[in-house]
């Protein structure tokens, strides 16, 4: 075991693929020098090249599009945006070529590409660098979305993202890159896509959460425990597909839900599951997300916008027993 | 400043005194970047100075700008508030966004600034858009559209320039050529002679200068932007320049070679204005008493920031839109 960052561990991830799979390879900006805006590319272009780890130029379309076209014809790239805010300057290729190339193609085509774009607030990046859209892509058939919680995470989904015979936006929250963990250098495994993992065992609520949110729903947790309320804690860790089986059986015994994600609340990815849920087991649902607003910049704007562990708490006092 | 100036280098101390004013902005806003008083990305225009207000004398204020997110130096050029802008990077009431935006997101529509952008080369759409709107509106305004070397790569500034060029469009694209974007050397990212021959290709006409050299970018931004302002349609001027920092203040540029910048500073902008004006009439005294000045004023308005109010929490929730406003929070949870 090792202690490392969340941008190391995915590092890691990646570096472990490259040295496996010869096909593996990542193109965007300023991976060679700068290692990516984490270090998630630190020294790489050292141990495999420039053909490997290729410095594009700011060409987002075409970083998208050539992995499209790089996936098609035998190999498998990963596409670094660098922001899921300039991924939107690339949605076209992912939406129209990558997530439906197979299905058009009658099954002939496979896109085995990963397309990262980090999601979420890092501090002061406003309304351009700050977005989370990830429920965008669950909404896109043809796409896997995974949205890392923990730096073993991190390097666990990313490799199964690489393995993944279809298109995967992988994103990362920006707010996590710092945060440390332990992880596993001798065991190489992946983490497999679409299982969720279970953060906190509770008996009264199943709060489901992903990505930076997760620590904050925690936080509520521990503070509803001292008030005797025992929430369980669900991160989802891949978004589609979302481990139904987890959520259901969890809500089942808890008897409430309450979604939680930073993006926004409306046509959040939250609405899904909630209704997933309450069509299923009947039970009382809630969602919080974000105001409808764009990220402002100023520390107490920016600060409006978040969900708070004590708005999470209040939300769950206030939801039906 | 003595009273027997010639006229020319009254103005040309006029530019000098904006261009210390971006100087001095920029190194207040680093200053206050590592003291942690403003927050997020901030990229210095330092060394560039010479581009923003040579283009910018020539410009009128209801003329339009769009800049990139290098885009201090072009918002004072274009006639912004520096005081405002201050305010606005450190997130404050008064701000030109109120603290909305901060450094990436500057406007002042007041004086035709339409933007700073967070997204590379989306500067280059809405310029030929805002110049659709100015033919459409029979007006004779001008459209300038600042981008970098590195965001010459991306398709919206080939789509922009063919555009450009099909509505014979009033738009002056200036590209800042520092031949870095980032970490990466633009030469070894952009195919073929770059900038000016892709603007040539849709015939576009474009002009290479000296963009460090005050005179030059004056001249040739007098000439062009009166040809555009008389039909001329779509032109380019690429600037050469050096960029004397990092991409924003957090970047120690230590991908450079060793003595570039040490050599860039020969040639940076505001000593070669300097030395002009020394010997057109303006003494070292007067030099240091417009630099001290300077200095004063954009340190007032790094105390006004400090002291200026937070903006009030429910200030997040307005100007998104009329219908479908947001809810303020805790309305429905
Ligand atoms: C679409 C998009 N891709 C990438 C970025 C990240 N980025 C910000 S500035 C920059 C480099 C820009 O270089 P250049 O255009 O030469 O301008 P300079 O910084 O040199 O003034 C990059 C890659 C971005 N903001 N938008
Ligand atoms: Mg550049």
């Amino acid at each position: 075991m090792s202690e490392m960052t969340y941008a190391q561990a995915a590092r890691l991830g990646l570096q472990e693929e490259m040295r496996r799979d010869p096909t593996v390879w990542a193109l965007g900006e300023d991976l060679g020098y700068e290692g990516g805006m984490a270090g998630q590319y630190s020294d790489l272009q050292a141990e495999f090249g420039a053909d490997r780890i290729v410095d594009t130029p700011i060409s987002e379309s075409t970083i998208m599009g050539a992995a499209v076209g790089a996936a098609l014809a035998g190999t498998r790239p990963i596409a670094e945006l660098r922001f899921s805010d300039f991924a939107m300057c690339a949605v076209d290729e992912l939406v129209n070529q990558a997530a439906k190339a197979r299905y058009m193609f009658g099954g002939q085509a496979r896109v085995p590409m990963v397309a990262r774009m980090p999601i979420g607030i890092r501090g002061g990046i406003a309304a351009q660098h700050s977005q989370s859209p990830e429920a965008w892509y669950t909404h896109v058939p043809g796409l896997v979305v995974v949205t890392p919680g923990t730096p073993a995470e991190n390097r666990g989904l990313l490799k199964a993202a690489i393995r993944c015979d279809d298109p995967v936006v992988y994103m990362e929250h920006k707010g996590l890159w710092g945060v440390t963990g332990e992880v596993d250098e001798n065991d190489p495994s992946e983490i497999p896509l679409g299982v969720a993992r279970t953060v906190r065992d509770g008996r009264d609520i199943t709060i489901v959460s992903w990505a930076a949110q997760v620590g904050v729903a925690a936080e509520a947790a521990e503070a509803l425990a001292s008030e005797g309320i025992s929430a369980e804690i669900i991160d989802l860790r891949t978004l589609w597909p979302w481990d139904r089986d987890t959520v259901m059986a969890s809500v089942a015994r808890t008897g409430r839900l309450l979604v939680v994600h930073e993006a926004v609340r409306v046509g959040g990815f939250g609405g899904e599951i909630a209704a997933e849920v309450a069509e299923e087991l009947g039970v009382p649902v809630a969602r919080l997300g974000g105001e409808r607003i764009p990220i402002p910049f100023s520390i107490p704007l920016e600060e409006a916008y978040k969900i708070k562990a004590d708005r999470i708490a209040a939300r769950v006092r206030e939801m039906p027993a | 400043m003595t009273s027997n100036l010639t006229n020319e280098s009254a103005r040309v101390a006029a530019m000098f005194r904006k261009m210390l004013v971006i100087r001095a902005f920029e190194e207040a806003a680093g200053e206050n970047f590592f003291a942690g008083y403003v927050r997020g990305s901030v990229h210095q225009y330092i060394g560039e100075e010479s581009i923003a207000v040579g283009i910018c004398e020539n410009l009128r204020d209801d003329d339009y700008l769009t800049s990139n997110h290098r885009g201090h130096g072009h918002s004072i050029a274009k006639g912004a508030d520096p005081r405002a802008m201050m305010l606005e990077l450190f997130g404050k009431v008064g701000g030109t966004s109120d603290g909305k935006g901060g450094s990436m997101h500057i406007a002042d529509f007041s004086v035709g600034m339409l933007g700073a952008n967070g997204v590379i080369a989306d500067g280059c759409t809405i310029s030929v858009g805002a110049a659709q709107a100015v033919k459409l509106l029979g007006q004779d305004r001008i459209v300038v559209n600042f981008i970098g070397d590195g965001g010459i790569n991306r398709g919206p500034f080939m789509e922009a320039l063919n555009w450009a060029k099909v509505y014979e469009l009033p738009v002056l694209f200036v590209c800042e050529n520092n031949q870095i974007a980032a970490t990466t050397t633009t030469r070894l990212v952009t195919a073929g002679e770059g900038i000016a021959r892709r603007a040539e290709s849709f015939d576009v006409p474009a002009v290479t200068i000296d963009g460090n050299d005050l005179f030059t970018v004056d001249g040739t931004a007098a000439r062009v932007i009166s040809e555009i302002r008389n039909g001329s349609g779509p032109q380019l001027i690429q600037a050469m320049t050096y960029r004397l920092r990092g991409h924003f203040a957090h970047d120690d540029a230590g991908y450079r070679e060793p003595g570039e910048a040490e050599a860039a500073l020969e040639h940076e902008p505001i000593r070669r204005t300097e030395s002009w004006l020394c010997e057109n009439g303006l003494s070292q005294d007067e030099l240091d008493a417009m630099r001290a000045e300077v200095t004063a004023e954009i340190a007032g308005y790094v105390d006004d920031a400090m002291q200026a109010d937070w903006p009030d929490p429910s200030l997040a929730f307005t100007d998104v839109q009329d219908v479908g406003a947001p809810n303020m929070p805790g309305a429905i949870s």
